[in-house]
C-alpha cells in the first residue's frame, strides 16, 4: 500500500519492490579488518523516523534504489538509484 | 415481546412474499425484510444462546452491532456461522438455524452452565488449567486435557462447514478523489457536494439501501429519494451492500462488496463477494453513531433492545415490536420513537433518567421521570422492568412496570473505528458522553453523527462542509451536539447486595462483575481489562459494550473515563470472509507453476512430478508396478551401470558478461575465477557477508568476457538479486551485466559409463566429446545432428562420467528425443530428483540440505576452496574465532550400525546415553544406496568423522521413531577418489 516513486518507472505499489536493508551502510573493502566488517554487517540503528533504506524494483526495472522513508508514517522523502551513474542519467531526464 | 406485522407501513414490498426456513420451520416474510425482522414478525423471540452461560438471547438491535440474534445461514458447504440476523437480507428459500444450543435455542441443555456461573467468571480458565494438586504435582495437567474437550464443545458459537468453499470471490481495484463511507444524510450530502465540484467520488454503504437513519423516518422518504437521485445523477459511483472494513496507509481502503449473499439463485458467473482495494485522495467517514444500552440486571433478555431499533422495526419493516413498551432513556433521541410506537397502537411509558425531558412529550405516551432500569424480569420472555431512582451516590428501588418490550437509550457512540485504524485517538466529550475522533494527519475526515452531530439538518450541513474540507477548500462544519437538553451519563444501575447478571459484552458473556473482578485482580490497564475479560473481542468488536466497560473501569479506578484510555480498533470493522481475501488465488492458482521446456515430455514418459520451489520437476519414473522406493533405486543403479538422463533445466542460469566479469566472479566466489580459461567450468561457492555459505554452482567461461553461472534451483532468484545489488550498490565501477537466462536454456544431464557414447551419437561431430577434446570440467559449443547449436559441459553431480547439454529452450524436446533414442540402445533410463539425490549422497556432494545458511565452507568439508590469496565476499567474517572452533559441526557420512536399519532425515545425532538438547549434530539426507547395498545418510556432527573413529552415535528422532545406532564415516562413501568421473 505504500507507494514508491521509481525513478525509471514512476510511482508503483510497494508490492512490486523487495526490501533490501540499511542504506546508510558503506561496506568496507573486502580485505578490511574484522572489526570493520563486524560493524557493517551486524550493527544497526533502530530508527523511529527518517531512515535510508535500499529497495529493489524486482517486478519492474530491477533498479536498486536508496529510499528515504519515515518508519512511523511511511512517508517517502526521496528515491534515488543506488548506482550513481544511473542516478545521474535519470536526473538529466535522458 | 409480542411483536406483530402491521397491515400497512414499512419499506418492505408486500407484493413479494418470501418463504424461508428457521430451524426447519417454514415461515413467510417479504422482500425488503432482514432475517431478523422476518423472524420478529413471525413471533420468534429466542434466536440464540450465549457463548458461556447459554442464556436465551433475542434481537437486540437493527444493525451491525447486533449481539443476540446470531445465527447460522446456509447449508452444506455454504453454511456460514455467526451471521447477524439483522444484517442478512431475506431471500426466497433462505435456510437459517440457531447455533450453540442442543437440541435447539428455545430449549437448550447447555443452559445448565448458568448454574455454574460462579465458576465460569472471566479468566476462569487461567485459574483452572492446572494439574490437580497432589496427583499431578509437578507433572503438568493430564486430567485437565480430558475435561477440556467437554468445555470446548460447550463453548463457542456456530459451526463452520468443513467442506471446501464452492464460491468464487473476486479482487478488484478502484481509484477516486473522494471516498465517502456511509450513505446517510451526511454521506449523501458529502458525495453530492464533491461530485458537483467535479471530483471523482465513490460512496460506500453497508446496508442494501441508501439513507442511513432517513430509512427509519417515514416522513423522510421524499427527501431521501430526491437526495439519492441527485447523487446518482451527479455521477457518484454508488456501492451498496459494501462495507469499508479497514483504512490503510496512503489513502487505501479495503472494501467487501456482497454481490450475491442476498440472492436465492445467483447466476453462476457472479462471485459471492468482491474484495476491493480503493485508493482515495481523501476519505470522508460519515459512518454515523451507534446507540448503546445501559448495564442493569437481565439486560440481555429477549425483549430488550436499543431504542432506535424499535423505530427501525416499526418504520422500515412495518412491525409493531411490542404491545406494552417501556422506553428507558437518558437523552432526547428516544422520544420520537416512543410517540410513533404509541401512534401505532402500543401502550408506551417513558422511564426518563433525568428529572425532566428535554423535548415535548408525544401524544399517548406516559412519562416517569427520575427513574432508570434496574432489572428486566422474565426468563426467555420479558414480562416486567424493575426501576430504580438515584439515592445519593447509589440507587434505590422505585417500583415496577409490566412490559413485553424494553427499549433502552443509554447514549450514542460515534463510529470512529476507521479513523482509529489510522491511529487517531478518540477524545472523550463529557457533555455528550461519547468519544469523538481526534485530529488526523492524513486526509481522513469525520462527518455527521460520526463527528457527534446529532440533528439531521446539522448532519446534512456537516456533510457539505466536510466535503469542502476534503477538497482542500474553506469550510465551517457544525459543532458536535444538538440535543435540546443534555444527556444524563448513565452506565450501570444496581442495588448493593442484589445479585443480578448485568451484561457489558453480551457476545462474550462479560458482566459488570467480571470487569470489577479484573480490576480486583490487578488488571488495571484498559489493555489488560480487554484481554483478561475478553470484553470487546467478539465479532462486534465491542460496539455494544466498550463504553460501559470503560465507565465501570473508571469507577473502580476512581478516575474519569478519559483517564482510563482506550484500546485501538483494528480492521476489519465487521468480519470478512477469508475467501474474499484469497480471491481467485486458490487451488492451482495459489502460486505460479514454473514448467521446464521438458515438462510435457517428462509427463508423457510417465514422470511423477514434485515441487521444487515454484517448479515441477520429475521425482521418479515408475515402471509398471513400481513404487517410489523401487523406482529410484533402479534409476540410480542404472545410471552407475550404463546411462541415465535427467532434466536439469530448472537450475538457475545467469549470464555474467563484460570486461570486468572475471574480476567480479573472483570477488563473489571463494575460489579463484580470474584466471579460469575459456572453455573451462569451475565449481564455485559463494558466501554471505557474514561468512556463511550462500549457494554453490558451476560457472562456465564461454568467452573472454562471457560467463554462464549456474546456481541451485531454489536460490536462483536470491543469487540474481545479490549480484545486482553488488553491481549497483557496492561496485558500480565494474563493467559487468548480469542477465537471468534460466528460462532461455533447456538443460539435461547425461550420466553413467555409457554417457559419452549416448551424447556422441547425437552430435554432428562425435569427436567433440572425446576425452582429449573435452576433458573433465571442459566446456564447448556443440552442434546436434539436426543442426541445433548448444553448449556442452563435462561436469558431474552424480560422480559418474557425465555431460550437461544445453540448447535454447524451444529445442529442448527435440534434443531430449534424440538423446533418449540413443540411450535406449544402451538400456539407459530417465532419472528424477530422488535418484539424483541418491547418487549425490553416495558421493558426499552437498546441496541446499547441507548448505542451509547455518554452515561455513569449512563445516561443509570444502575448506580447500577458500582461497588465501585473494579477497572475496565473506572472507573476513568467516575467519572470526567462533567459526574456527574445532568442535564445529562438520559434514560426515552416516551408516546404520545394523545395515538392515534406517534412520530419518532431520534426526539429531547424539552421544550414546546423552539423548537430550541439540545433541552433537543432525542428519541432512538419507537414501537407500544401490552402490553400497544398504541405507546411508549425510549430516553434520561436531568435530567431523575424524573425532568419531571407533565411536558410535545415535540418530534420535523421538517424534517419529526409535533411536538408531550409527557409524560416522567420511561423506565420500562411494568412489572417494572420483575415478569414475575423471576417466
Amino acid at each position: 500500500m505504500i507507494r514508491i516513486p521509481c525513478p525509471f518507472c514512476g510511482p508503483r505499489d510497494h508490492a512490486e519492490f523487495s526490501y533490501g536493508g540499511d542504506g546508510s551502510i558503506t561496506y568496507p573493502a573486502l580485505d578490511a579488518p574484522l572489526e570493520a566488517w563486524h560493524d557493517a554487517v551486524f550493527l544497526r540503528e533502530n530508527i523511529c523516523g527518517r531512515q535510508v533504506e535500499t529497495w529493489q524494483h524486482v517486478h519492474g526495472c530491477r533498479l536498486w534504489l536508496k529510499v528515504e522513508r519515515d518508519t512511523m508514517s511511511h512517508e517517502i522523502y526521496s528515491v534515488t538509484p543506488a548506482d550513481p551513474a544511473l542516478a545521474k542519467v535519470l536526473e538529466g531526464g535522458e | 415481546m409480542t411483536a406483530r406485522r402491521l397491515d400497512q407501513g414499512g419499506r418492505i414490498d408486500r407484493a413479494t412474499p418470501l418463504t424461508f426456513r428457521w430451524d426447519g420451520k417454514e415461515l413467510t416474510g417479504y422482500a425488503g425484510d432482514t432475517l431478523a425482522s422476518a423472524l420478529m414478525a413471525n413471533g420468534e423471540r429466542v434466536l440464540g444462546r450465549s457463548f458461556k452461560y447459554h442464556r436465551p438471547r433475542g434481537i437486540m438491535s437493527a444493525g451491525v452491532e447486533e449481539s443476540g440474534a446470531i445465527v447460522s445461514v446456509g447449508q452444506g458447504a455454504r453454511q456460514g456461522p455467526n451471521v447477524k440476523a439483522t444484517m442478512q437480507e431475506l431471500y426466497e428459500g433462505l435456510e437459517a438455524r440457531g447455533q450453540n444450543a442442543w437440541p435447539n435455542v428455545r430449549r437448550d441443555l447447555g443452559a445448565v452452565n448458568g448454574l455454574f456461573g460462579r465458576f465460569l467468571a472471566a479468566g476462569f480458565y487461567y485459574k483452572t488449567f492446572m494439574g490437580v494438586p497432589l496427583f499431578e504435582w509437578g507433572r503438568g495437567t493430564g486430567l485437565w486435557m480430558k475435561y477440556e474437550t467437554l468445555i470446548r464443545k460447550a463453548a463457542g458459537m456456530g459451526r463452520a462447514s468443513r467442506e471446501a468453499d464452492p464460491d468464487q470471490y473476486d479482487h478488484a481495484h478502484a481509484f477516486c478523489d473522494v471516498l465517502v463511507v456511509g450513505g446517510g444524510p451526511a454521506g449523501l450530502r458529502a458525495a453530492l457536494t464533491a461530485a458537483e465540484a467535479g471530483r471523482d467520488v465513490i460512496l460506500v454503504e453497508q446496508d442494501f439501501e441508501l439513507g442511513g437513519d432517513l430509512l427509519n423516518d417515514p416522513a423522510g422518504e421524499a427527501e431521501r429519494g430526491a437526495l439519492v437521485r441527485s447523487v446518482e445523477r451527479a455521477g457518484v459511483r454508488v456501492m451498496t451492500r459494501t462495507t469499508a472494513f479497514g483504512l490503510y496507509d496512503m489513502g487505501v481502503a479495503g472494501l467487501v462488496e456482497r454481490v450475491s449473499d442476498h440472492l436465492s439463485a445467483p447466476a453462476a458467473y457472479l462471485p459471492r463477494q468482491r474484495f476491493w482495494t480503493v485508493r482515495a485522495g481523501a476519505t470522508v467517514l460519515a459512518t454515523g453513531a451507534l446507540e448503546r444500552s445501559v448495564a442493569f440486571g437481565g439486560n440481555d433478555r429477549p425483549g430488550v433492545m436499543t431504542a432506535n431499533s424499535g423505530r427501525s422495526y416499526l418504520n422500515r419493516y412495518g412491525i409493531l415490536p411490542g404491545e406494552r413498551i417501556v422506553v428507558a432513556t437518558t437523552n432526547d433521541s428516544a422520544y420520537v420513537t416512543a410517540g410513533e410506537l404509541a401512534a401505532a397502537g402500543a401502550e408506551v411509558t417513558i422511564a426518563e433518567a433525568r428529572n425532566a425531558p428535554g423535548c415535548e412529550l408525544p401524544a399517548g405516551v406516559t412519562l416517569r421521570t427520575g427513574v432508570a432500569p434496574l432489572e428486566a424480569e422474565g426468563r426467555s420472555k420479558l414480562c416486567a422492568l424493575r426501576l430504580a431512582r438515584p439515592n445519593g451516590a447509589g440507587w434505590q428501588a422505585a417500583g415496577r412496570e409490566a412490559c413485553d418490550l424494553l427499549l433502552v437509550s443509554g447514549g450514542w457512540s460515534p463510529v470512529v473505528n476507521l479513523a482509529s485504524h489510522r491511529g487517531v485517538k478518540p477524545e472523550w466529550d463529557a457533555e455528550l458522553a461519547c468519544f469523538l475522533a481526534g485530529d488526523c494527519d492524513e486526509p481522513v475526515y469525520m462527518a455527521g453523527s460520526a463527528a457527534g452531530v446529532w440533528t439531521r439538518e446539522a448532519c446534512e450541513i456537516s456533510g457539505v462542509e466536510v466535503a469542502m474540507r476534503a477538497m482542500g477548500l474553506a469550510s465551517n462544519p457544525p459543532a458536535a451536539g444538538g440535543w435540546a437538553a443534555p444527556i444524563r451519563p448513565l452506565y450501570e444501575v444496581r442495588l448493593p447486595g442484589r445479585k443480578a447478571k448485568a451484561f457489558v459484552d453480551p457476545q462474550h458473556d462479560v458482566t459488570c462483575s467480571d470487569v470489577r473482578l479484573a480490576h480486583q485482580e490487578g488488571f488495571v490497564s484498559v489493555e489488560h481489562l480487554k484481554r483478561y475479560t475478553t470484553l470487546g473481542m467478539a465479532t462486534d468488536q465491542g460496539k455494544m459494550g466498550n463504553i460501559i466497560g470503560l465507565a465501570l473501569m473508571a469507577e473502580a479506578l476512581g478516575k474519569e473515563i478519559p483517564g482510563v484510555g482506550t484500546t485501538r480498533f483494528r480492521p476489519p470493522y465487521t468480519p470478512v470472509a477469508i475467501g474474499a481475501l484469497a480471491g481467485r488465488n486458490v487451488h492451482g492458482h495459489f502460486k505460479p507453476l514454473r514448467r521446464t521446456p521438458l515438462h510435457d515430455w517428462n509427463l508423457r514418459q510417465g514422470a511423477t512430478m514434485t515441487d521444487a520451489g515454484l517448479w515441477h520437476r520429475p521425482w521418479y519414473f515408475a515402471g509398471p508396478g513400481e513404487t517410489l522406493g523401487d523406482a529410484y533405486v533402479r534409476e540410480a543403479a542404472t545410471v552407475r551401470q550404463t546411462v541415465g538422463i535427467c532434466d536439469v533445466s530448472s537450475l538457475g542460469k545467469i549470464a555474467v558478461q563484460g570486461p570486468d566479469a572475471a574480476e567480479f566472479l573472483n570477488r563473489v566466489y571463494t575460489n579463484g575465477f580470474a584466471k579460469l580459461a575459456i572453455g573451462k567450468a569451475r565449481y564455485g561457492i559463494m558466501l554471505r557477508d557474514d561468512g556463511m555459505v550462500m549457494d554453490d554452482g558451476t560457472t562456465w567461461r564461454i568467452g573472454e568476457a562471457d560467463f554462464l553461472m549456474t546456481t541451485t534451483t531454489t536460490n536462483a532468484g536470491r543469487v540474481m538479486v545479490w549480484l545486482e545489488e553488488l553491481l549497483q550498490l557496492r561496485w558500480p565501477e565494474l563493467k559487468v551485466h548480469v542477465t537471468s537466462v534460466t528460462d532461455q536454456w533447456a538443460g539435461v544431464s547425461v550420466a553413467g559409463p555409457k554417457s559419452r557414447a549416448v551424447v556422441a551419437a547425437c552430435l554432428r561431430d562425435p569427436d567433440s566429446v572425446s576425452h582429449e577434446t573435452l576433458p573433465f570440467m571442459g566446456v564447448a559449443p556443440v552442434v546436434l545432428r539436426d543442426g541445433t547449436e548448444g553448449l556442452i559441459a563435462r561436469i558431474s553431480f552424480s560422480g559418474e562420467l557425465a555431460f550437461e547439454l544445453y540448447v535454447p529452450g524451444n529445442y529442448g524436446e527435440a534434443m531430449m528425443e534424440q538423446l533418449w533414442t540413443a540411450a535406449a540402445r544402451h538400456e539407459g533410463c530417465l532419472y528424477g530428483l530422488e535418484a539424483l539425490g541418491t547418487l549425490r549422497i553416495e558421493k558426499g556432494h552437498v546441496t541446499g540440505a547441507e548448505l542451509d545458511g547455518r554452515v561455513t565452507i569449512r563445516d561443509a568439508g570444502l575448506g580447500g576452496m577458500a582461497s588465501t590469496k585473494k579477497p572475496y565476499i565473506g572472507k573476513v567474517l568467516q575467519e572470526r574465532p567462533e567459526l574456527q572452533r574445532p568442535d564445529r559441526p562438520r559434514l560426515v557420512g552416516i551408516l546404520p550400525k545394523d545395515r538392515s536399519k534406517t534412520f530419518n532425515g532431520g534426526a539429531l545425532l547424539c552421544k550414546p546415553g546423552a539423548l537430550s538438547g541439540f545433541g552433537e549434530g543432525w542428519v541432512t539426507a538419507v537414501t537407500h544406496s544401490p552402490a553400497l547395498g544398504h541405507w546411508i545418510g549425510l549430516g553434520y556432527i561436531s568435530g567431523g568423522h575424524n573425532q568419531w573413529v571407533g565411536q558410535l552415535a545415535i540418530a534420535a528422532d523421538p517424534v517419529r521413531g526409535e533411536p538408531v545406532e550409527v557409524e560416522i564415516v567420511s561423506p565420500h562413501m562411494f568412489d572417494p577418489e572420483g575415478v569414475r568421473m575423471h576417466g
